[in-house]
C-alpha cells in the first residue's frame, strides 16, 4: 500500500512539473501574473510529492519489503539499519529518485526563500527547474522505477554489496548529488535571463549562492569520494583520474570559474556573457556526469549499445537540454548589453585570467575523459588516457594558475598595480621559499619540481594571509585596531582567504604525500618486524571473529619509534560466506599530519601474510585544504548583509558615485 | 569513488577478476633494485587491460600480475624502456599505454590543452578590445568640464559614501 502510495506521488510529480515548467513560463512571456504565482506552489508541492515516493521507497529499505524487485536485489533483512537506508541509493534506480528529490529540493528553496526575486524571474527560473524535473521523472518512471514489484518475492533479499557497506559511502553519493543537481539553479537563472533578455549585476547576486552552494557540495563529495577511495580500494592512491572521478571533478573546475565571474558580474556588471554561458557549462557537465555514470558508456561503448534504453534516454535529455541551453545562449547572448571596462592589469583582469586558466584545466579533463569514447565510437580505434597524460596536461595549466592566484585579491578593480600588488606579497614570497627550503633539508634536492610544488602550496596559503593582513592593515596600526577590523570584515573577503588557503594546503598535501611517501611490499610471518621511515612495524598475530554477515580474520600489528611502542594497527580481512568475496580493510594511523597505512593480501595457510605497508607524510592535508575550503565558501554564504539588502538600496537612491 | 566505481569494483571481486591479493606481489619483484625501480615506474604507464581504469601497478587483477611478470622479464633481458613498450604495445595495442602516443589519432588529445588555453587568451583579447579597454581617455569637453565642477565646487556634495 505505502509503495503504491509512493508511485503514485511520483507519477503526480511529473504531472505537477509539466505544470511547473509550462504555466509560468506562459505567465512570464505574457506578463500575466496570476499564472506566474503558480510556480512557487507548484514548486514546493513538487518536493512533497517526491519527498513522499522516496519515503514510501526507503520504508520499503527499512521493513525489507522483498516483493520490490530493488530492495530484493540491493537489501537484505539481517543488514543493520544504516545501511538498509543507504541501500536506498547505491542503486541505479534509488540513486535516480534521490538525484530527483534533491531537484525537487532546490526548487522548493528557491521557492521559499525567493521573496526577494523578482516575479517574473523567479518564474522562469522555477519554470525550467520544472523542465529538468519532468525530463528525469519520466526517465525514472519508464526507464528505472524503483517501485516495480515481483510476481513472486523471494523470502530473503540479495544483501547490499558488501563494498556499498560503508559509512563513507553512505554519505558520498547524497553530497555529490547536492552539488550536481545545485547547479541546475544556476542553470536555471541563465535561462532565465536568456528568455527575458535582461541580466544585471543584481542576477549574480541572487544566482551567486546557489552557485556557491553547489560548489561547497561538490569540494566536499570530492573530497569525501578522494579519501574513501584512498582506505576503501587499499592501494594508498587518493586520486586516480578515471572517468568516474572526473565526472565529478568536472563540474567542480566549472562552477568555481563561475563563482569568480559572477564576482565580476556583481561588483562590476562586466562579463555577463561568459557568466551566463559558463552557468549553462556546469550544469550541462553535471548532466554528462549523470550519463557517464548511469549509462555503463564508460565500462565500454559496447555495454552501452547492448542494453541502450536508459542510456539512449540520458543522452537524449542530454542533447535536448544541453543543446537547447546553448541554441538559447547563441540566439540570445547578443541580446544582454556588455559592462563595464576595465584595465588589463586589475582585479577584473585577474579573474578573466583566473577564468581562461580554469577553462583551459577544465578542457584537459573534458577532453581526457570524452576523448576515448568519441574515437572508439568514430573510429573503432581504444585508446587509454589515464594518469600520466593529465600529469602531463594538467599540471603544467593548474601551476600559473595557481601562482596567480594571490595576486588576484590584492589588485584594485578597474585599473590596479601590480608593483604595489607584488610588493604586499614580498613576505609571502620569502616565506614559502624557507618552507621549501625546509622542506629541501629533510628530503633533499633530487626532485626540484616537487619542491616547486612545496613552494607553490606555501605561497598560497601565505598570499592568503598576506591579502588577510592588508585588509587588517597589520603592522601600519595597532593591533587592537586589526582586531576590530577583522571583526568588521565581511565574511565572503573571510570565506576568499580561507578558501585559498585550503587550496594551498591541498596542495601541500597532494605535492608531499605523492612524492615523498614510503612503501614496504613483504611476505610477513607472526614476529617478523618491516622497518619504514623510521617506524618499525611488528607483526604480532591473528584473531578470528565470526560475524552474522561476514568472518573477520584481524592482523595486529605493532608499531615502535625509537624503541617506544607508539601505535597499535588491525587490518582485516572479511569473508562473506553469501557472496563468496572478500574484502579488506586497511589500517589507518595517524601520525601527526601524516598517516601510516596498512594494506592486506592473501594470508598463506602457513601464516605468512603478503602486506604492503606505507607511510605517507602529511597525506590528511589533502583533505583539510578541502575541508577549508568548504568551509570558505560557507562563511561567503553566510555573508548575508552583502546579499540581501543590497540591490535594494542600489535601486532606492539615485546614480551615486562609486565608492572606489 | 562514485557507487559506479564501486559496483565495477564489485563486479569484478564477484567474478574473480580480481582475488583479493594485492598489486606487485614480493615474489615478482626484482632482485637489482634499480631494475625493479624501472620496472615500477613503467607499470604505472600500463593499463591492465580487464580493470576499469587501473595500472597494472595497482590492479589485482591475474593479468596485471603476469603483465608485470613479463615486464620484469622484458627488462632483465637488457629490453630498453621504451623496447619494453614497443613489445607490449605489438602485443596489446595502443589500449595497454595510459599514456597515449602522439599520432595522427591522439594528436587533438594533447594539443587540445594548450589550445583552450591561447583560445581563451584570444577570444579574451579581442573581447577586451571590442568592449573600448584600449581606448585611450578623451579628455573632457569644456561643457563637461563645467558640468563636473558644478557638481563637485557646491558647499554641499551630494556624493556618498556607498
Amino acid at each position: 500500500m505505502i509503495v503504491e502510495l509512493g508511485h503514485f506521488a511520483l507519477v503526480l510529480a511529473l504531472g505537477l512539473a509539466l505544470i511547473q515548467s509550462s504555466v509560468p513560463l506562459l505567465g512570464a512571456l505574457r506578463g500575466d501574473l496570476r499564472l506566474m504565482v503558480v510556480a512557487a506552489p507548484a514548486a514546493l508541492t513538487q518536493f512533497l510529492l517526491v519527498g513522499l515516493a522516496f519515503a514510501a521507497l526507503v520504508h520499503a529499505y527499512v521493513v525489507s519489503d522483498f516483493s520490490l524487485l530493488t530492495v530484493a536485489d540491493n537489501s537484505n533483512s539481517a543488514m543493520p539499519l544504516l545501511y538498509k537506508i543507504t541501500g536506498v541509493w547505491g542503486n541505479h534506480e534509488g540513486s535516480m529518485l534521490l538525484w530527483v528529490l534533491i531537484l525537487a529540493l532546490y526548487g522548493a528553496l528557491v521557492a521559499a526563500f525567493g521573496q526577494n526575486l523578482p516575479e517574473k524571474l523567479k518564474a522562469l527560473v522555477l519554470s525550467v527547474q520544472g523542465w529538468i524535473a519532468s525530463a528525469f521523472l519520466l526517465f525514472i518512471l519508464t526507464t528505472s522505477n524503483p517501485f516495480l514489484r515481483v510476481a513472486q518475492p523471494p523470502v530473503e533479499g540479495q544483501d547490499l554489496n558488501p563494498v556499498l557497506q560503508d559509512i563513507g559511502l553512505a554519505i558520498h553519493p547524497p553530497l555529490l548529488y547536492l552539488g550536481y543537481v545545485g547547479c541546475s539553479i544556476s542553470f536555471a537563472f541563465a535561462l532565465a535571463a536568456l528568455i527575458d533578455g535582461r541580466i544585471d549585476a543584481a542576477w549574480a547576486r541572487w544566482a551567486r549562492p546557489w552557485t556557491l552552494a553547489a560548489w561547497i557540495f561538490l569540494t566536499l563529495g570530492i573530497a569525501m569520494g578522494s579519501y574513501w577511495a584512498y582506505y576503501e580500494l587499499g592501494w594508498g592512491g587518493f586520486w586516480f583520474w578515471d572517468p568516474v572521478e572526473n565526472a565529478s571533478l568536472m563540474p567542480w573546475l566549472a562552477t568555481t570559474a563561475l563563482l569568480h565571474s559572477a564576482i565580476v558580474m556583481e561588483k562590476r556588471d562586466a562579463l555577463k556573457i561568459w557568466t551566463v554561458l559558463l552557468a549553462i557549462l556546469a550544469f550541462s557537465l553535471s548532466l554528462v556526469g549523470t550519463f557517464l555514470v548511469r549509462s555503463g558508456v564508460l565500462t565500454s561503448v559496447h555495454a552501452f549499445a547492448s542494453d541502450p534504453t536508459r542510456g539512449v534516454f540520458i543522452l537524449a535529455i542530454l542533447v535536448v537540454f544541453i543543446g537547447g541551453a546553448l541554441s538559447l545562449f547563441a540566439a540570445r547572448a547578443g541580446t544582454l548589453a556588455p559592462g563595464g571596462v576595465f584595465a588589463p592589469i586589475s582585479r577584473e583582469g585577474a579573474l578573466v585570467l583566473n577564468n581562461i586558466f580554469l577553462s583551459a584545466v577544465l578542457a584537459t579533463v573534458v577532453v581526457g575523459t570524452l576523448y576515448p569514447l568519441a574515437l572508439s565510437a568514430l573510429t573503432g580505434e581504444v585508446i587509454s588516457v589515464g594518469p600520466p597524460f593529465y600529469t602531463l596536461t594538467f599540471v603544467p595549466l593548474a601551476a600559473p594558475l595557481l601562482f596567480l592566484v594571490p595576486f588576484g585579491p590584492l589588485l584594485a578593480w578597474k585599473r590596479g598595480d601590480l608593483l604595489a600588488a607584488a610588493q604586499r606579497l614580498f613576505a609571502a614570497f620569502g616565506a614559502a621559499l624557507l618552507v621549501a627550503i625546509v622542506a629541501a633539508a629533510f628530503a633533499g634536492t633530487a626532485n626540484v619540481l616537487a619542491l616547486a610544488g612545496v613552494w607553490l602550496g606555501a605561497w598560497l596559503i601565505g598570499g592568503a594571509l598576506s591579502e588577510l593582513a592588508t585588509r587588517l592593515r597589520v603592522g601600519t596600526v595597532p593591533l587592537a585596531a586589526s582586531a576590530s577590523r577583522l571583526a568588521g570584515l565581511p565574511r565572503s573577503a573571510l570565506g576568499t582567504t580561507l578558501a585559498h588557503a585550503g587550496l594551498g594546503v591541498t596542495v601541500l598535501g597532494v605535492v608531499i604525500a605523492t612524492t615523498w611517501s614510503s612503501e614496504a611490499i613483504r611476505s610477513m610471518k607472526p614476529g617478523e618486524t618491516v622497518d619504514i621511515a623510521g617506524y618499525a612495524v611488528t607483526l604480532d598475530g591473528y584473531t578470528n571473529t565470526p560475524g552474522d554477515q561476514f568472518n573477520e580474520t584481524d592482523i595486529h600489528f605493532s608499531v615502535r619509534s625509537g624503541g617506544a611502542l607508539v601505535a597499535a594497527m588491525a587490518p582485516s580481512k572479511r569473508t562473506f560466506a553469501d557472496r563468496q568475496t572478500t574484502t579488506t580493510e586497511v589500517a589507518l594511523k595517524n601520525r601527526g599530519f601524516s598517516q601510516l597505512y596498512i594494506s592486506l593480501g592473501d594470508i598463506a595457510a602457513d601464516g605468512t601474510a603478503t602486506v604492503r605497508l606505507y607511510f605517507k607524510p602529511f597525506v590528511t592535508f589533502i583533505w583539510l585544504g578541502a575541508i577549508l575550503m568548504a568551509l570558505g565558501g560557507l562563511l561567503s554564504l553566510s555573508d548575508r548583509r552583502l546579499r540581501v539588502g543590497a540591490p535594494r538600496v542600489a535601486r532606492a537612491k539615485p546614480q551615486a558615485a562609486p565608492a572606489e | 569513488m562514485t557507487p559506479l566505481r564501486t559496483i565495477l569494483l564489485a563486479i569484478m571481486l564477484a567474478t574473480g577478476l580480481a582475488s583479493p591479493v594485492l598489486a606487485v606481489l614480493p615474489s615478482e619483484m626484482l632482485k637489482d633494485p634499480a631494475l625493479e625501480a624501472r620496472a615500477r615506474v613503467l607499470s604505472e604507464e600500463l593499463r591492465c587491460l580487464v580493470c576499469q581504469n587501473q595500472s597494472i601497478d595497482d590492479s589485482e587483477a591475474p593479468l596485471a600480475a603476469d603483465l608485470r611478470v613479463l615486464l620484469r622479464q622484458r627488462l632483465s633481458a637488457g629490453d630498453t624502456d621504451s623496447q619494453v613498450l614497443d613489445y607490449l604495445v605489438a602485443r596489446y595495442g595502443e589500449y595497454i599505454l595510459l599514456k597515449p602516443r602522439l599520432n595522427w589519432h591522439t594528436v587533438l588529445l594533447w594539443a587540445a590543452p594548450p589550445l583552450t588555453l591561447f583560445a581563451g587568451l584570444i577570444v579574451a583579447l579581442i573581447a577586451w578590445r571590442r568592449a573600448g579597454g584600449n581606448r585611450p581617455t578623451v579628455p573632457l569637453a569644456e561643457d563637461e568640464e563645467k558640468a563636473l565642477r558644478r557638481l563637485t565646487s557646491g558647499p554641499q556634495s551630494n556624493i556618498t559614501e556607498s
